[in-house]
């Protein structure tokens, strides 16, 4: 087989045409959301609004709604009730988040299991690449584009908040709702996603791109084009591998994604453990004398 | 005239821990004010609430006349952070760092015009950064953050300055560059409002200090409001002795 057929071969069927343009949407959109995810430490929001959709998703189903109002209003309502639990008692945020998005998934599963004609939906706990039909991919492909280009438009302010809150409420911006507007999209981005990979595995697509990328460069422009083009590119070769070794599709992209971050991890010029390893060594060496911090008078402080 | 910062008897309580009880505080624009306390006394609260980040459970704040919500809209309020409360490792440059001090001033998507970019060129220069532009900002040196910070300002074309503790982790000659830039900033109209536990540089620095504890205990002049029995007032005498240990 010549690597033409190899590489040409699997996308004679329409399935894997949808599959791929599916992925790869899926992919990009998660990358450039998760540059500013791992940034602001909400990975673990990432984890549970990607999850509490799962209700919304069913109810929208059930009602024949489109998936993202139901998505958005239940990625809200976690949000809210985990702000509600950490706040007013004495129970600490990531445990307030475990509770939250385990009951709301959990209920969407009990949905699930209670609604007639249900293989639509147990699609969407482990995604089915192959399986997608032509509406799915307009779905995927109209909720896209919208959150990307909102991402694209707002991108510096989206970076203030995430860098500065403090200083967008001082020149007059409102960083609660540049957050609401950000966890928002992390809503419409998992209904994206779960069509590919599925609810489960929707949150490694939300995490490991932008944190591959923050191992590989100091400029936040960078992180932006390099999360996408990598998490693209994972995604591609997962589906190859899926279809050659058939194995699970959705596994298969965010497996790939997990061994480009570890070359990453490991090798990155700057930041890779290698690298840093290496410098550290040479400043031993170089080291004579730990140097003395200034001597200043101030009150105890 | 209005003052550019008006605190007036302003309580703010978290929860049931009060942390302010009627402070009040008058500073004009073109002049320096030190703000002197113990470790929970309430500078960074009295920052806040005239930022307003916390709303006072009691009084008003008012800056240049008008409302702190006109003021922020304006552009007229510049914040440094304690150094604590900034994520060193966030990938962005000292450039694009003091551009966010434009973007109250841009449209909606915050492209820089030349405008920006000639205003943050400016603000580099004038806090002598402009050969570290391009360095992310963890790889600076403590007082050269400050600065970047300070540059922010300078290029939002603030008017009232808020720096909560400049000078911790700053050594001796990074702190000369800082009070020559603010009192340049002082006399072209800025009213400067910074907490410090750097008791000794506050004379020479400030036009005005206040001495904090929870409410103002006096505000004046440097000299006077830090004399030792003054001082006594707001850290209590076991910290005066340490401190005199110290010297
Ligand atoms: N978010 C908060 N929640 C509850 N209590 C708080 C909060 N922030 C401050 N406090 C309390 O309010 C009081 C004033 O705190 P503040 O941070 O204003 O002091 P400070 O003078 O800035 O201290 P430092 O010199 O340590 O920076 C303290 O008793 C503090 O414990
Ligand atoms: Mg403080």
């Amino acid at each position: 087989m010549s690597i033409f057929e190899f590489l040409l071969d699997p996308f004679d069927f329409v399935f894997m045409q949808r599959a791929l343009a599916v992925t790869v949407i899926a992919a990009v959109v998660c990358a450039v959301l998760s540059c500013w995810l791992v940034l602001i430490g909400w990975s673990l929001m990432g984890d549970a609004v990607s999850h509490a959709v799962l209700p919304g998703v069913v109810l929208a189903y059930i009602a024949g709604v489109p998936f993202a109002v139901g998505a958005v209003l239940f990625g809200f309502l976690a949000v809210g009730l985990i702000g509600a639990v950490r706040d007013t008692s004495r129970v600490k945020e990531d445990a307030a988040i475990g509770i939250v998005f385990t009951t709301l998934f959990a209920l969407g599963l009990v949905l699930i299991s209670v609604t007639p004609s249900q293989s639509d939906l147990t699609h969407i706990i482990f995604g089915n690449l192959l399986g997608l039909s032509h509406e799915d991919l307009f779905q995927v492909l109209v909720l896209g584009t919208i959150t990307l280009v909102i991402l694209i438009l707002k991108h510096r302010d989206f970076t203030l908040f995430a860098f500065d809150p403090t200083h967008a409420h001082a020149i007059g911006l409102n960083p609660r709702l540049l957050g609401a507007f950000l966890l928002g999209l992390l809503a419409l981005t998992s209904v994206v996603a779960l069509q590919a990979v599925g609810v489960v595995l929707v949150v490694a697509m939300l995490i490991i791109p932008g944190a591959t990328a923050y191992l590989l460069t100091d400029r936040f422009g960078r992180m932006l084009v390099l999360a996408p083009t990598i998490s693209a590119a994972c995604a591609v070769v997962g589906l190859y591998a899926s279809y050659y070794l058939d194995a699970a599709s959705g596994g298969m992209v965010v497996l790939v994604q997990g061994a480009a971050f570890t070359l990453v991890y490991l090798f990155s010029p700057r930041h890779g453990l290698v690298a840093t390893r290496l410098a550290a060594a040479r400043r031993r060496k170089a080291a004579s004398a730990p140097e003395q911090p200034a001597r200043t008078h101030t009150l105890a402080g | 005239m209005s003052a550019a910062i008006d605190v007036d008897s302003v309580t703010v309580n978290y929860g049931d821990v009060p942390a302010l009880d009627g402070a009040t505080l008058r500073l004009n624009k073109g002049r320096i004010c030190g703000l002197v306390g113990m470790n929970g006394s309430g500078k960074s609260t009295l920052f806040k609430a005239i930022m307003g980040l916390v709303k006072p459970d009691a009084g008003t704040v008012t800056i240049d006349g008008g409302s702190p919500a006109a003021a922020r809209r304006s552009g007229a309020i510049s914040y440094v952070p304690q150094s604590e409360d900034v994520d060193w490792h966030f990938p962005l440059s000292v450039h694009e760092v003091v551009m966010m001090g434009r973007y109250g001033h841009m449209g909606m998507t915050r492209r820089p015009h030349k405008k920006d970019k000639l205003a943050v060129a400016e603000a580099l220069d004038r806090v002598e950064l402009s050969d570290f532009a391009q360095r992310q900002i963890g790889q600076l040196s403590g007082g050269q953050r400050k600065r970047a910070f300070v540059a922010r300002g300078i290029a939002q074309g603030a008017t009232t300055l808020l720096l909560d503790e400049p000078f911790a982790g700053v050594d001796k000659r990074s702190e000369a560059t800082i009070c020559a830039l603010l009192k340049e900033l002082a006399a072209d109209g800025a009213a400067i409002l910074l907490s410090t536990h750097d008791l000794h540089a506050l004379p020479e620095l400030a036009d005005e200090a206040v001495l904090i504890m929870r409410r103002v205990l006096m505000h004046g002049d440097p000299a006077v409001v830090l004399q030792p029995e003054n001082l006594a007032l707001a850290f209590g005498l076991d910290v005066m002795k340490r401190n005199e240990m110290a010297l």
